[in-house]
């Protein structure tokens, strides 16, 4: 062993190194059988202690933070679920109560604009026999005062035809052959 | 000027520890660097808060966990999660080792063989006694595989277990193998860069180019084997407990 210990004091020269390879026997490290007492005895300390902290404290410690996580996201999503139900069901409530509310008003529309209709119905109906009547007496009055204006007519024209007459010829005509020439001329 | 590529493996004796038998137990550069290993993962998993949203370095922690986690239910199912501990300790160990070894004038803890052997023995005892425990003689059925006819059955079941027999050493050699042999070729191409550039001069630094962007490819595939060796030791162990977990298959 106090060779080995020369040759970690001059790791990098090569005459050395070879020397040293001269006293391991062997000259190839790995074979070197006088070593493997001590690396079989730090394999097993450094390997149990290794797996006392993984199986111990490490894979807990890193298994709990990674399962943690898992069951956050898990019943994160389980409460996003919920609430998004809970926005449907309301949306669903909403939407019934806007259909109920639209056929609502529209019952009261048609009931509202029948019902001014019939109102409007009625007064035309009222005004219209109003108007008829008006009409009916109007023409009445037309039809009369027709009549007054034309006997009117026939002896403003008997009395021009006599004033005519009598200007042209200076004698005053019967009233009756002046009367019968403007029937005549009326008729005619 | 000399390279000597098996030199980065001595082991040099820090301290003696005390002795069994007419061994010496010394506390190497070896011990100090499982010891480097140790407290590295130890600081990672412990140190790491337990933020609901995590940073970095809980990332990291978090990562290893789900990584070895989802290795061992894919390759032994939900009851190989038992071995969790194990499995973890053992990729960690190897992983942050190896990593921590393809430092320059570091040491690597798996190019060793008898480290290796030692956690490839592990496994192979954890397995064997753990299948007889839980299955008694059932476990055994792993060497008589189904559908084959009577007359080659003797040879198959040979066959099957010398396999199993010679499990650990496949297990042991392929990650020393690999990390032996990366370094060794690490140093090698540095090496031609120095010892171009000292017998050639000028030309030679010129000339050294080459094998220095060889030394940069090579060290990229190092950190990828040092990470990939790790997680084949591990996935290898966890296909080795599923025999002992369901020796049926």
């Amino acid at each position: 062993m106090a060779e080995s210990h020369g040759g970690a004091k001059s790791p990098a020269a090569g005459a050395h190194t070879e020397a040293d390879g001269g006293h391991h026997g062997g000259g190839f490290p790995p074979f070197e059988s006088s070593t493997f007492a001590s690396q079989l005895v730090s394999l097993a300390i450094f390997f149990v202690l290794l797996y006392v902290i993984v199986s111990k404290l490490a894979l807990p410690k890193v298994g709990g933070a990674i399962e943690a996580r898992q069951n956050k996201i898990e019943g994160d999503l389980a409460e996003a679920q919920k609430l998004k139900d809970q926005s449907e069901a309301a949306l669903k409530a909403y939407e019934s109560e806007l259909a109920s509310a639209r056929s609502r008003a529209q019952a009261i529309g048609n009931e509202s604009r029948d019902k001014a209709n019939a109102q409007a119905d009625a007064e035309r109906k009222a005004l219209e026999e109003q108007l008829a009547a008006k009409l009916a007496e109007a023409e009445k009055t037309i039809a009369s005062t027709r009549t007054t204006a034309m006997s009117n007519v026939r002896g403003i024209a008997a009395d021009a035809a006599g004033t005519i007459v009598q200007q042209l010829t200076g004698v005053i005509p019967d009233a009756a052959s002046v009367n019968a020439a403007v029937d005549a001329s009326l008729k005619g | 000027m000399k390279i000597d590529p098996i030199h980065q493996f001595n082991i040099e004796p820090l301290f003696t520890l005390g002795h069994i038998g007419n061994h010496t137990i010394a506390f190497t550069n070896s011990s100090l660097y499982m010891l480097v290993a140790v407290a590295i993962i130890s600081i990672l998993m412990l140190a790491s808060g337990t933020q609901l949203v995590p940073g970095r370095l809980q990332s990291v922690a978090e990562i290893s966990y789900e990584f070895v986690a989802s290795t061992i239910r894919s390759t032994a199912g939900a009851e190989g999660m038992k071995f969790f501990p194990l499995i973890f300790s053992l990729f960690m160990f190897i992983c942050v080792s190896n990593l921590v070894g393809i430092i320059p004038y570091t040491f690597t803890v798996s190019s060793h063989l008898i480290v290796t052997a030692g956690l490839a023995l592990l496994v192979f005892f954890t397995v064997l006694i753990y299948g007889v425990a839980k299955n008694g003689l059932k476990f055994f059925s792993i060497f008589v595989p189904h559908g084959v006819p009577g007359y080659v059955l003797p040879l198959v079941m040979f066959i099957e277990v010398l396999s199993f027999f010679l499990r650990p050493v496949s297990h042991s050699i392929r990650l020393f193998a690999n990390m032996l042999a990366g370094h060794i070729a690490l140093k090698v191409f540095a090496g031609f860069v120095a010892m171009l550039g000292f017998s050639l001069g000028a030309i030679g630094w010129v000339g050294g180019v080459l094998p220095l962007a060889l030394t940069i490819a090579l060290y990229a595939l190092e950190i990828l084997v040092a990470f990939l060796q790790a997680y084949v030791f591990a996935i290898l162990t966890c296909i080795y407990l599923n025999d002992a977990i369901h020796p049926g298959h």
